[in-house]
């Protein structure tokens, strides 16, 4: 299994990808609403993404409340 | 009516080749409200035109965004917020009632019939889906029944669909737990007829509307009869209990909640 560090950076990688935000604008504790300027319709779309990436199953429900990468990498790892 | 094209304001639709392709265009995810359902209607009543030539139905989004977010919560509050009870009951059952026809005249259709998917297929967007024979998405779809946050079953006839179509409990885990899940799963419990890439659910339906158009017709409507039958009992079964949720406090006090939110996750169940 991986370690929750790669996780994480691989999270902030594609988000800064796939939201066209210089990588290095990312932080983990970052509130990622905020930092990727993203709405509820999009944060769907990060989940699909990263559950496609990581081939994981993430219940919406486990994100609710849920607002930095810290927090959304250690519910992914959860599920490695 | 011209049937070979249309251009509304919500959806529109053209016949090319034996096809008829549909796109749903409403920003910002083809909510399903009163607009949507007039021009669905208008297209429902083409369909026995559709059949004099066609033999296959595509059903997209034309959004980003994805096929459709579900019903137009917004205007259901706004025309039932303060409104007479027994009003505002008679109001929604009409508008399950208009969109069973529309949705029971394109699962009935002799016509085959392709949902072809990307991003949000929540709630009603997943009942149009349901309503086709083969449903194909991309990557990036995610799909859920999330009405019971609101107090509600669902009412464009889900739950009836996806039973006959997969179980019992699939319905049970989507619909108590509200939670979306993607085409991956999708596929893997029987949803979906294909997965493709990202931006390629068209072209996949494309590209099997063409290969249903080398059978016979009457062979293909006489098997779709055969192995789909229409709910019906059930369908109506679902107005009721819909109707009968629908009078209680938390109905209101759960659409409040979704249209004044300001949180960021108001599709996060």
């Amino acid at each position: 299994m991986q370690t929750a560090d790669k996780t994480l950076d691989e999270i902030l990688n594609l988000a800064a990808a796939h939201f066209k935000v210089p990588r290095e604008k990312l932080s983990p504790d970052d509130d990622f609403f905020k930092t990727l300027g993203i709405d509820s319709l999009q944060t769907l779309d990060l989940l699909t993404r990263l559950e496609n990436h990581f081939h994981v199953e993430l219940p919406g429900y486990e994100l609710q409340g849920v607002s930095d990468f810290r927090t959304l990498a250690g519910k992914i790892q959860a599920r490695l | 009516m011209n049937v070979n094209h249309f251009k509304g304001q919500a959806i529109s639709w053209r016949q090319e080749k034996g096809v008829v392709q549909v796109g749903l265009h409403r920003s910002p995810c083809n909510e399903l409200g009163s607009l949507s359902l007039a021009e669905l209607e208008q297209f429902s009543s083409g369909l026995a035109d559709f059949e004099k030539n066609c033999h296959a139905i595509v059903i997209h989004s034309e959004m980003p965004s994805g096929f459709c977010a579900g019903a137009d919560l917004r205007e259901l509050y706004e025309r039932t917020a303060g409104m007479d009870k027994s009003l505002a009951l008679a109001g929604a059952r009409d508008f399950l009632e208009r969109m069973h026809r529309v949705l029971n005249a394109l699962d009935a259709s002799p016509l085959t019939t392709i949902a072809a998917l990307h991003g949000v297929a929540f709630g009603g967007g997943l009942e149009l889906a349901l309503a086709c024979d083969l449903i194909i998405a991309d990557k990036t779809t995610r799909f859920a029944f999330p009405e019971l946050r609101l107090g509600l079953i669902p009412g464009f006839g889900g739950i009836p669909r996806l039973k006959r179509d997969i179980g019992n409990a699939v319905i049970r885990d989507l619909l108590l737990t509200g939670r979306s899940f993607n085409a991956s799963k999708a596929h893997q419990i029987g949803l979906l007829s294909q997965v493709v890439a990202e931006g390629e659910s068209l072209n996949a339906a494309r590209a099997t509307a063409v290969q249903l158009g080398k059978f016979d017709r009457h062979t293909a409507a006489t098997a779709k009869q055969f192995i789909k039958p229409i709910p019906y009992d059930e369908l109506k079964q679902e107005i009721d209990i819909f109707c009968g949720l629908f009078s209680r406090p938390a109905v209101q006090a759960g659409l409040k909640k979704f249209v004044e939110s300001q949180e960021a996750q108001p599709y996060l169940p």
